[in-house]
């Protein structure tokens, strides 16, 4: 047996972003030994790079805001393919768990009257996001790090996770290893909380930073868990198109909520051409009408700036498609022309810092050149509404990870609150479920030493290749054939490719050795993107209709009858091949199908 | 349009080290993070290097440039003449780990030792009123991301290592002061600041200013408040005779 490190907790929380925090808060403020385990130092999660706001009813700048009509609007965001119970827990949390914030020392912005700031987003309603500028994620991480850390909770940082441990047919704890010296690690635990965030990496053009290799979803689909909507994937309308190394970097749509606009190369608003049915009535159809909603919401409708994002990305890459896009394949998001240089360096800073610095583009004399990335992953992990339960015991999952709070299309300003709302949920539930075990599981020393054995296999190998390559290959595959618009043999093709790429990964081959390696740890990290991006591949493919962040060339429209009504569920076989099945939408209560009918 | 770049890196671990020298491919708009990518890609696969967004935001891929304590992806490769050799190395004041990255688990023992923010009561309907321009304060000071770089070039503790244990570093004078300029927090941290904290070790040389990639004014906004603060209270000669005579205890 080789030389581990043994831990035992009551909960463990594996991610330390705005879920995985606010997780262990709640987990340890039941009374549960806790500890929480990320693969970066505390406080980098990819939570940090959230810029536009947390969206929540506080009802602070339009009264008439108030949980229905977040719960609506979220639940038609999402193409009604949403879990309506996580909607509406969500709709109805969210308030509380923002001033929460505020008293643990987050500083949001102000109201004329003191009260917390709420700024316009796409699919909302009413003004909604509470924000800092446009850096939220970094306040809320760091509102709930420097919370945590006089909380008891013990931090397990630069460690990542590679397995699951079972007992029975219970999760039992984990299997890691530190980066720093790559030395092993076993967690015994009663508990586990998935809260790893989202499958960027699998990617070529993505938002999400490193650490978005799947690992969540991956591990509870090894550990038996079930995947859902994994067909749903976000493409933001607006990422950074150049230079070529920061393509993908995510232009907040807090510069439409603040009033920005999209272009074609003819200067044309061109989103007034991009108005779907399902939105028509809401959504203004002259540039006056637009225009004057910023100030004057119950005469006019909503820009179609702001429909939701999947409407906005496809529009974009019709446009480019059609020849009508910017110098480098994109188009034009201008706010210099309608709103003062002050406004714009109050309200949009890191925008002006990051075009300046990457671009040298001034957003407040120039437009800016966007178009779609890689940005989130609606589906997930199977979980109960109230709990965060996965369908293994012993097992939770919130954020990111989790699937069915968002359906086919989140809403921006709805992942902020979804890590705290659910964070907490999923906090609680470990450590009522932890209690509960009368006792500790027993640590399986052949389950943990078969785990190390192949962990460590990529030094074995002389001829192998190494790991970057197929990672490019997989990051190619996945951006051009399971893309924002997908069909048939395109995804027939990736399936194909993704099963060469798994042949050639079993082969993969690492140089140096366990101290920090980078080339080891992406070498473990490829085992998770293969399974996320074969479960995303085989769910795209079954899904025949286009639904929020899918899109089908082959079957355009919705199919509300034969689709609207099901989720796609990803689960693992007997044989250890991956299952595409479906299953019924939970049903919505009579009461709450009322707010639809309008 | 790509250019060869002349790359000198430190490569080593706690045993030994020294640079390696390597030539990349670099094209427009690179920053230095693509090109230590590149290295890690095509010829050192396990050269090490700690980053996470690749967008200024989280502040973890900090190093000295030439020199200079800069993130790597924030720095672009167009700031430096063709063919000029640039130098990378890790961040000097923290132990070394192994290539490009160090320990900087210093700064988060440090953080432990801040009393958490307690907040005033709320108002009679549960939340509380603060106006725009009380929070601004504050909220330059949390604009901070917390890459250590202010830690790294601060002279107290970069040429004086045997400091560390009694100075707590701008990062945490930036924490302290945002606590004590936070319109609804009600703890005393002036001791701390003082004492433990060691702020009085500071000679405001504003290398922290300098080098911070939020351009906090660490020094001047931070720093300077604190310090008078702490003065005030603690070497004010009429408050201190006030304190004798009117004391009751």
């Amino acid at each position: 047996m080789v030389d581990y490190e043994r831990h035992d907790y009551d909960v463990i929380v594996i991610g330390a972003g705005g879920a995985g925090l606010r997780a262990a808060i709640e987990a340890s403020a039941q009374g549960a030994r806790t500890a929480l385990i990320c693969k970066s130092l505390l406080g980098k999660a990819h939570t940090v790079m959230a810029e536009g706001g947390i969206a929540a009813a506080l009802g602070n700048v339009w009264p008439q805001d108030n949980w229905e009509v977040h719960f609506r609007d979220t639940m038609r965001g999402g193409k009604m393919l949403n879990n309506w119970r996580m909607a509406q827990l969500h709709a109805q949390e969210a308030p509380d768990r923002v001033r929460e914030l505020e008293e643990w020392g987050a500083l949001f912005d102000r109201t004329g009257d003191g009260r917390i700031l709420q700024r316009d987003f796409g699919g909302h309603r009413y003004a909604r996001l509470a924000h800092v500028g446009d850096r939220t994620g970094l306040e809320l991480i760091r509102t709930l790090q420097q919370h945590a850390v006089h909380n008891g909770i013990d931090v397990f940082m630069e460690c990542t996770v590679s397995r699951l441990l079972k007992d029975g047919n219970r999760v039992s704890g984990a299997v890691a290893y530190w980066r720093e010296s790559g030395n092993l690690l076993v967690f015994n635990a009663k508990s586990v909380v998935l809260a790893t965030g989202g499958i960027g990496k699998a990617f070529a053009v993505t938002s999400n930073s490193w650490e978005y290799t799947g690992d969540g979803h991956a591990l509870a689909y090894w550990a038996g868990a079930e995947l859902i909507d994994m067909e749903c994937v976000q493409f933001h309308p607006t990422g950074m198109v150049w230079p070529p190394s920061v393509r993908g970097i995510l232009v907040t749509e807090g510069v439409r909520g603040d009033g920005g606009t999209l272009r074609n190369s003819d200067d044309k608003r061109f989103m007034f051409d991009y108005i779907p049915d399902f939105f028509r009535a809401e959504t203004a159809d002259t540039i006056e009408e637009a225009d004057g909603w910023y100030e004057d919401k119950e005469n006019n409708r909503r820009t179609p700036d702001l429909l939701p994002r999947d409407e906005v990305a496809r529009a974009i890459n019709a446009e480019v498609k059609a020849g009508r896009g910017s110098p480098h394949g994109g188009v034009f998001l201008d706010i210099a022309s309608r709103r003062s240089t002050d406004y714009i360096r109050r309200r949009l800073p890191s925008m002006y810092h990051q075009f300046k610095q990457l671009a040298d583009v001034d957003i407040t004399a120039q437009p800016m050149e966007v178009g779609p990335t890689m940005h989130y992953i609606m589906g997930g992990i199977r979980v109960e509404a109230d709990t965060a339960a996965t369908t293994v015991p012993g097992l939770f999952a919130a954020g990111e990870c989790a699937g069915g709070m968002h359906g086919a299309n989140r809403l921006g300003g709805n992942s902020l609150s979804d890590l705290v709302v659910f964070g907490r949920r999923a906090g609680l539930g470990a450590a009522q479920d932890a209690a509960a075990q009368v006792t500790g599981p027993e640590a399986d020393d052949a389950q943990v030493e078969e785990i190390f054995a192949e962990m460590r296999a990529p030094f074995g190998r002389e001829d192998g290749e190494g790991p970057y390559d197929i990672q490019r290959d997989l990051q190619e595959t996945m951006n051009s054939l399971v893309g924002i618009i997908r069909t048939e043999h395109e995804l027939l093709q990736a399936r194909e490719q993704i099963d060469a790429l798994k042949q050639r990964a079993t082969n993969v081959s690492v140089y140096g050795h366990q101290q920090y390696n980078p080339g080891w740890h992406l070498a473990m990290d490829l085992q998770a993107l293969l399974t996320v991006s074969e479960a995303t591949a085989r769910a795209a493919n079954i899904r025949e209709e286009s639904r929020g962040g899918h899109t089908r060339d082959d079957y355009p429209g919705p199919n509300d009858t034969d689709w609207g009504t099901r989720n796609v569920v990803i689960s693992q076989g007997v044989d250890g091949a991956m299952e595409v099945s479906t299953s019924p939408l939970p049903e919505m209560p009579a009461e709450l199908k009322e707010l639809f009918e309008e | 349009m790509s250019e060869t770049a002349k790359m000198r890196v430190f490569r080593g671990d706690t045993e030994s080290g020294d640079w390696q020298d390597y030539e990349v491919e670099v094209e427009e708009g690179q920053v230095v993070l693509d090109v230590i990518h590149r290295i890690q890609a095509t010829q050192a696969p396990d050269l090490a290097v700690r980053w996470n967004c690749k967008a200024g935001k989280c502040g973890s891929c900090s190093a000295e440039i030439n020199g200079e304590p800069r993130l790597m992806c924030m720095t672009r490769m167009n700031l430096f003449e063709v063919g000029e050799q640039i130098t990378v190395a890790p961040m000097k004041t923290w132990p070394l780990i192994r290539d490009l990255v160090t320990d900087v688990s210093f700064n988060y023992e440090v953080a432990k030792t801040i009393p958490a923010f307690k907040p005033r009561e709320p108002e009679a309907d549960g939340t509380y009123r603060m106006m725009q321009e009380d929070v601004e304060r504050g909220q330059e000071f949390r604009k901070c991301i917390e890459c250590f770089l202010c830690q790294n070039v601060c002279h107290v503790i970069r040429d004086h290592p045997e400091n560390k244990p009694e100075f707590a570093g701008p990062r945490f004078f930036v924490r302290l002061a945002e606590l004590e300029m936070h319109p609804l927090d009600t703890e005393d941290r002036l001791e701390l600041a003082r004492k433990d904290a060691g702020v009085g070790y500071c000679n405001i040389t504003k290398c922290c200013t300098e080098v911070c990639p939020e351009e906090i004014h660490i020094t001047d906004n931070a720093i300077i408040p604190l310090k008078e603060r702490v003065a005030d209270r603690y070497f004010d000669p009429i408050r201190w005779l006030g304190s004798k005579i009117f004391s009751r205890r």
